[in-house]
């Protein structure tokens, strides 16, 4: 994947809280994502990897802290220049998130018809091409998404994704719930889309083999701040106990999990 | 020790929360229902759903009301040899108040509802914060078309239950009561007022925006899971009831303050 120095995504001591304040979630997060890059954020369950991407996409406001996409701030857009922002943004949902009421071509092609770019013919065409970009057939299109198996809904969210030719998309535990096998396929999918639209990509998981197959840098999230950050293939030598304990999923460790007895 | 006046200052404070962010909701809803872009296909469907689909449960309630209020009318009147105006309170029960707050509380229970129930699995499943991604506001793709719906077609529909309720009280006063036909639609006709339908149907409009508008924020803020789902569904429901017949009293004496004074 194709890299320049230029920071695509930039967050800056981005803090959010809950609760009024009394749970804090990110405390100073700083991350840097480069044009053409995938960037993966690894991280334990309930550390802030979906509030980290939320606050991205702008479905969470941090409490403090920047966050700019091309130089631009983005937290203190109004709703409309964020709309702006999010059309060059694809987003693939841990379950897929696909509309119930719309068939499947509807659903890749939301994004095209709700910008009036083309006709619906032309959506609908554009919907075929994308569908098979991710190995789905053509008479899927109008099928409900309730018909598709987990794997099948998460191979049109990837279409949906990709559908505007975005030049961010964010992968939310793209293989979580899915077999080893179908887990593998949508890592590739993923590669292979990004190396075919060229996009910046963000993703958050906790699944290792998918970390490593789809990320060229890696980030780890533990107690609200990126504690390590670094080539996928430095990971294995990153000389932090947090990072070790966790690739190796070891329960003995550092990390200690909340477990109550 | 617990202070008794916290769980009161803390319920009064969560009610000012709720009014408060109902009333920004409503705000932003109605302002994306006159700013583009529209959503004509979200539009139809809501229409059709309302508009059509609910007529069958709407007109059963309506008919059996008027036949009821026939029957029970004509026991009230009898004593009194008062049988001729069983015409009339069958009109004006129905145009002024059965139709609008039956038709509005059916409606409730329908649309209401199903509209909570849908935009909560929407929230939970993530389908709310995708149209957020897909540069698509959820307030002017869900929200906005239902609210119009909701507003527009609900007068329609109680126009009809008007007209079915109506027909009720003639089926039973004619075929039940031994009514001359011609005569009670000639009371009916007579006695009947363009204020009547009119204030039932501005009823109705109000009473749609408040079902849709229910359904549309009990759903919208839906906590998370299955439990979270039912409980918006509930509170829709009967919040929009509650509502429907706070402000039919509210509309009625606006409408009729001249008559009860008179």
């Amino acid at each position: 994947m194709s890299q320049d120095n230029a920071a695509k995504i930039r967050l800056s001591g981005v803090r959010k809280t809950f609760a009024g304040g009394k749970k804090v979630v990110l405390d100073h997060v700083d991350l840097e994502i480069g044009k053409g890059e995938s960037v993966v954020i690894i991280g334990g369950s309930g550390t802030g990897k979906s509030v980290t991407i939320k606050c991205m996409l702008g479905l969470l406001k941090p409490d403090s802290g920047s966050i700019t996409i091309d130089d631009k701030e983005v937290t203190t857009m109004s709703a409309s220049e964020r709309e702006d922002i999010n059309r060059q943004v694809g987003m693939l949902f841990q379950a897929a998130a696909l509309f119930d009421s719309l068939p499947v071509w509807e659903n890749v092609a939301f994004g095209l018809l709700a910008r009036k770019q083309c006709t619906r013919a032309d959506a609908r065409d554009i919907a075929v091409e994308k569908l098979r970009l991710v190995g789905l057939a053509p008479d899927v299109l109008d099928l409900s998404p309730a018909e598709l198996s987990g794997g099948m809904q998460k191979r049109v969210g990837l279409a949906r994704a990709i559908a505007t030719n975005p030049e961010i998309i964010f992968f939310d535990e793209p293989t979580t719930g899915l077999d080893p096998i179908m887990a593998d396929v949508i890592n590739n999918l993923i590669v292979h889309v990004n190396q075919t639209v060229g996009a910046t990509a963000v993703t958050i998981t906790h699944d290792m083999a998918s970390a490593r197959k789809i990320g060229d840098r890696i980030a780890m999230l533990y107690d609200g701040r990126i504690i390590w950050a670094g080539p996928t293939d430095a990971i294995d030598h990153s000389d932090n106990e947090y990072v070790d304990q966790f690739i190796h999923g070891r329960a003995d460790g550092p990390i200690k999990m909340a477990v109550r007895h | 020790m617990i202070n008794p006046l916290r769980p009161i200052g803390r319920a009064f404070l969560a009610f000012l929360a709720t009014t408060g962010r109902l009333s920004m909701f409503t705000v932003d809803g109605v302002s994306h229902c006159v700013r583009p872009p529209f959503y004509g296909r979200q539009l139809l469907r809501q229409v059709i759903e309302i508009g059509f689909f609910t007529l069958p449960v709407v007109g059963l309630t309506a008919i059996f009301a008027g036949m009821v209020l026939a029957l029970q009318s004509y026991t009230g009147f009898a004593r009194f040899s008062a049988e001729g105006a069983i015409a009339n309170v069958v009109v004006l029960s129905i145009t002024r108040e059965l139709g609008p707050v039956l038709g509005g509380l059916m409606i409730a229970g329908r649309i209401g509802a199903a509209m909570a129930a849908e935009i909560g699995t929407m929230r939970v499943t993530e389908q709310v914060d995708a149209l957020t991604t897909l540069s698509t506001n959820p307030m002017k793709y869900l929200v906005a078309p239902r609210l119009i719906a909701g507003t527009l077609m609900l007068p329609l529909v109680v126009f009809i239950a008007d007209i079915i309720g109506v027909f009720g009280g003639y089926l039973v006063s004619v075929y039940k009561l031994g009514f001359n036909p011609s005569n009670y639609l000639q009371n009916t006709w007579e006695f009947m007022e363009a204020i009547d339908v009119i204030s039932g149907l501005v009823k109705a409009s109000v009473f749609g925006f408040i079902t849709t508008l229910m359904g549309c924020y009990h759903g919208y803020y839906s906590g998370g899971g299955a439990q979270g789902v039912g409980k918006a569904t509930t509170n829709a429901v009967v919040s929009a009831s509650i509502l429907i017949l706070c402000f039919n009293y509210i509309l009625t004496l606006l409408f009729f303050t001249k008559d009860v004074a008179g």
